[in-house]
């Protein structure tokens, strides 16, 4: 059974988590993800669940460690900042193979920053979203009803991996409202042996734990994981292919800022300019062979981004030479206009 | 042959790495004592903390999960409210329960987190190798406080369970000590209870036991013992500092 309803991303966000039999959720207050929040304080104690408001962002990440470590799904929500705080228990969650959800919904930065859009945290969730050699799937919705499908997507991948997961949002795209249909998801969670939630005589002990003083034995874990990192570069990239057939000029644009791209890219063609869109779905693992696909192709690749350039990178090193890479963004809570975008895809395609 | 005194079976048959005259070992016992006695070993969680307990989760024959520095109530609230019916303790130093995890333990505690914290206070980082704690005493001496706690410099000793006394959510804050014969019977008690409350929905508990480190004091096992009954003691009272039993 399904239905179609308006909602709010963020609430989406909250809902699908739902859907996805995730009813714990730990929280600290952080504009513009607030309504996850809200959202989850009124539904799950009507449905059996547990809304907790931490302390801090920290004490909520790690309430996450403890409900993930324990075997349910669970996921915390919070935005740039926040995030940072955060951190901390999910290199714990890296360390000790426990699959859990983590959203962000982008704000603004360095700093403080602001609470207008931003996707100025790409570096932290694809290169560092903690210390040590690491990394978590990381999915990137473009729409409301795209939220929902990547926010199942994302409990049942990093149960499948034992990894962390990641919802890369915006502000824009969390406060945005859009018609959803929400429908259940196909899969179920996934068997959890490794489960402390106590071994009820049954048993030997289950121990949830990153700590390895020595070396090569801390060396071991972390290359087994490199290994589940590598199938999971194989088998999960996801991208969306926008008027790519015969793009000249590939425009490359996640999240909230594909929506502009995408506008862009059909009023060029209007004008005669040849663009397409490439919109990376996952942001870890990065669509590399998608951009591999047309980097003989295109006569160049546009990164545009609301940072000063961080998902460039990973376009260069996909494209690695074959082709030129520019950028176009804007930064500090700034959205691009589509005329913006626009003027650049003519410039480059004169 | 009868057998008179064995090792509790909520205890792994592991040796541990816990120095000699450390008092880690008193209490570990305790703790399995009393998971033993109330036949929760099936249903126990317990959090271990950063410090020189960190490795409990080896030790423990429960179900184990290793916190962040100071975060183990929170670690403990996410266990507990997925799982209500699980028992689940924290076990924790002076640094961790009382520098950097205040706000946990704060808050934890403020909320009724029906959750056990065991506290091992002996005045020092001993892991790191021995530097000031928010607990180490006016005076002392440790790696970074090589001319004494100077209170007017470095700030005081925090007495975390007069400070948890206060806070409505509190089950049961008592301080024991592992220096002596009546003393540890008294922990034991006390632990019991701790995990007792848990079982019957109490709220939050927390024993601190006033611990030794002869390692990092620079004292023998038999010194150590000493110079907490002659110096920690006084400081830090032992007694029941709340009891939600005791309604008067």
């Amino acid at each position: 059974m399904s239905k179609r309803v308006l909602m709010k991303g963020n609430e989406a966000l909250a809902e699908a988590a739902i859907q996805a039999g995730c009813i714990h959720f730990f929280g600290y207050p952080i504009t513009p993800q607030t309504e996850v929040a809200a959202y989850m304080s009124k539904r799950l104690p009507k449905i059996g669940g547990v809304y907790l408001q931490a302390e801090s962002e920290l004490a909520a990440s790690n309430m996450l460690l403890g409900a993930a470590a324990s075997g349910i799904r669970a996921m915390t929500s919070s935005s740039s900042p926040g995030i940072s705080l955060k951190t901390e228990a999910i290199s714990y969650m890296a360390g000790s193979d426990v699959p859990a959800l983590i959203i962000n919904v982008q704000r603004g930065g360095p700093g403080l920053g602001g609470i207008q859009p931003s996707q100025a945290d790409y570096f932290q969730a694809t290169r560092a979203l903690g210390h040590g050699d690491f990394q978590v799937l990381v999915f990137a919705p473009s729409t409301v009803q795209e939220i929902m499908d990547l926010v199942y997507l994302a409990f049942d991948r990093a149960e499948e991996y034992r990894v962390p997961a990641m919802i890369l949002a915006d502000g824009m795209l969390g406060q945005m409202m859009e018609p959803v249909v929400i429908e259940k998801p196909q899969t179920s969670a996934h068997e959890k042996p490794w489960a402390a939630n106590g071994h009820k005589n049954v048993r030997k002990h289950n121990i949830i734990n990153s700590l390895y003083l020595q070396a090569e034995e801390l060396e071991n874990r972390v290359v087994e994981r490199y290994r589940r990192y590598e199938a999971i570069k194989a088998k999960e990239q996801r991208a969306e292919e926008y008027l790519m057939d015969d793009a000249e000029i590939a425009v490359v644009a996640y999240g909230a800022t594909s929506r502009i791209v995408k506008a862009a890219v059909k009023e060029a063609r209007e004008r005669g300019v040849k663009a397409g869109c490439i919109r990376p779905i996952t942001l870890w693992p990065y669509p590399t062979d998608t951009i591999v696909k047309y980097r003989d192709k295109v006569k160049c690749f546009l990164s545009v981004e609301m940072s000063m350039g961080q998902m460039v990178e990973d376009v260069r090193l996909a494209v690695n030479g074959a082709a030129p890479v520019e950028f176009y963004g804007r930064t500090g809570g700034v959205i691009p206009e589509p005329g913006e975008v626009l003027d650049k895809i003519m410039e480059l395609g004169r | 042959m009868s057998v008179i005194f064995e090792k509790p079976k909520a205890l792994c048959d592991v040796d541990t790495h816990y120095c000699p005259g450390c008092t880690h070992g008193i209490v570990h016992r305790l703790v399995a004592e009393a998971i033993d006695e109330l036949g929760v070993e099936g249903q126990t969680v317990g959090i271990a903390s950063v410090g020189c307990s960190v490795m409990s989760y080896n030790y423990f024959a429960c179900d184990m999960i290793q916190a962040p520095h100071g975060r183990a109530p929170a670690v403990a609230t996410g266990v507990k409210r997925a799982h209500p019916e699980c028992v689940v303790f924290t076990y924790q130093g002076d640094g961790d329960l009382a520098a950097i995890g205040t706000a946990e333990t704060v808050h934890s505690a403020t909320r009724g987190e029906n959750i056990t914290v065991i506290f091992i206070n002996n005045a020092i980082y001993g892991m790191t190798g021995g530097q000031m704690a928010p607990t180490t005493l006016p005076g002392q001496v440790t790696q970074t406080t090589p001319y004494g706690r100077d209170v007017s410099y470095s700030g005081n000793p925090i007495r975390v369970c007069e400070m948890l006394s206060t806070l409505d959510g509190v089950a049961l804050a008592q301080r024991v000590a592992a220096d002596s014969v009546p003393h540890i019977k008294e922990a034991r008690k006390a632990i019991v209870k701790a995990f007792k409350n848990q079982i019957e929905k109490k709220g939050f508990s927390i024993v601190e036991v006033l611990s030794t480190c002869p390692t990092n004091w620079g004292l023998s096992p038999v010194e150590a013992m000493q110079w907490l009954r002659d110096n920690m003691i006084p400081y830090y009272p032992l007694g029941v500092y709340k009891d939600i039993d005791d309604k008067q």
